[in-house]
């Protein structure tokens, strides 16, 4: 079990920019302090680079006790209000088990199975949004509703 | 050091590198007695909530981690520390109590994750959390909900 659980050095998790969504691979356990650098990291790199998305795959995490999970929250309400939407890719079983027994559902966190799952989920929605827009425009312009058609029909 | 091999140990919790020591401590210790991969999430979680309030409200401790013989193989972890102690000890275990800025979901959430559960805390005479998880299959001594 130990070569799975690798020590970590404090400092810094990646974060990777693909098209409009930032990928966040966390791995093994982190340190508090890491832990709150990311949430700065993501939102600093939310705000520089525009993207719609943020994948956090906790895929390689083994626990996720209260801390981390308010982290996690934090994480995608900061990238909210920067505009982008987060997904939390990849948790194991039996951290879902155990989150769940620790009376941490985490509601409004956004999830996949897998990271492919997570970065499917944002593609289809930066594709749908773009169109709803454009639907409503549409509506605007050519459903003769308004009382502005009205006054100009005489 | 302590953590390399056995499951008896006694871990200083001074920083939150600390936290990842219990945290492995406690992983290779339930791995060694034949924990189950959930069960060993479950106790590696409470562990690293328990910690965490060791250092964060009690200043920093120690956990001890001691095997338990019995018809299932067993670990008791004792986390104590000279904080301020416990006040009000429902209040604290109460979920969404937090004299923190943390979620409120420590305590009350660590008890549930465990066994047998136990804390011993006076106010100024610092707070000592003990609790205790037995591999699957074994009766539950006593079950706290």
């Amino acid at each position: 079990m130990t070569g799975s659980f690798p020590v970590p050095h404090g400092g810094h998790v990646p974060v990777l920019k693909l098209g409009d969504v930032l990928l966040v691979t966390l791995q093994g356990d982190l340190h508090d302090g890491t832990a709150e650098q990311l949430q700065q990291d993501i939102s600093q790199a939310v705000a520089d680079h525009g993207v719609t998305g943020v994948v956090l795959d906790i895929s390689g995490v083994e626990i996720v006790d209260s801390f981390l999970g308010r982290v996690l929250a934090e994480i995608a309400a900061k990238a909210g209000l920067l505009a982008a939407q987060t997904v939390v890719a990849g948790m194991r079983p039996a951290v879902a088990i155990t989150l769940v027994e620790l009376g941490l559902t985490l509601p409004g966190l956004r999830t996949a199975l897998s990271t492919e799952d997570a970065m499917r989920l944002l593609s289809a929605e930066a594709e749908q949004a773009p169109q709803a827009a454009k639907g409503a425009q549409g509506a605007q312009t050519w459903v003769p509703r308004s009382g502005r058609t009205c006054r100009e029909s005489p | 050091m302590q953590t390399a091999g056995g499951v008896s140990a006694c871990l200083p919790i001074h920083s939150d590198m600390d936290l990842v020591w219990v945290r492995q401590h406690v992983r290779q210790a339930a791995a060694q007695l034949g924990f189950g991969l959930v069960e060993q999430t479950k106790l590696v979680t409470a562990a690293s909530e328990l910690a965490r309030n060791t250092l964060v409200h009690g200043g920093g401790g120690q956990m001890e981690c001691a095997p338990l013989e019995g018809r299932s193989p067993g670990l008791r972890l004792t986390f104590s520390d000279d904080g301020p102690g416990i006040a009000d000890l429902d209040q604290a275990l109460r979920d969404g109590y937090t004299s923190g800025d943390g979620l409120g979901m420590g305590l009350g959430g660590a008890r549930r994750l465990v066994h047998d559960f136990s804390v011993d805390s006076r106010p100024g005479a610092g707070t000592t959390v003990t609790v205790a998880v037995w591999k699957s299959g074994a009766p539950r001594p006593r079950e706290e909900r």
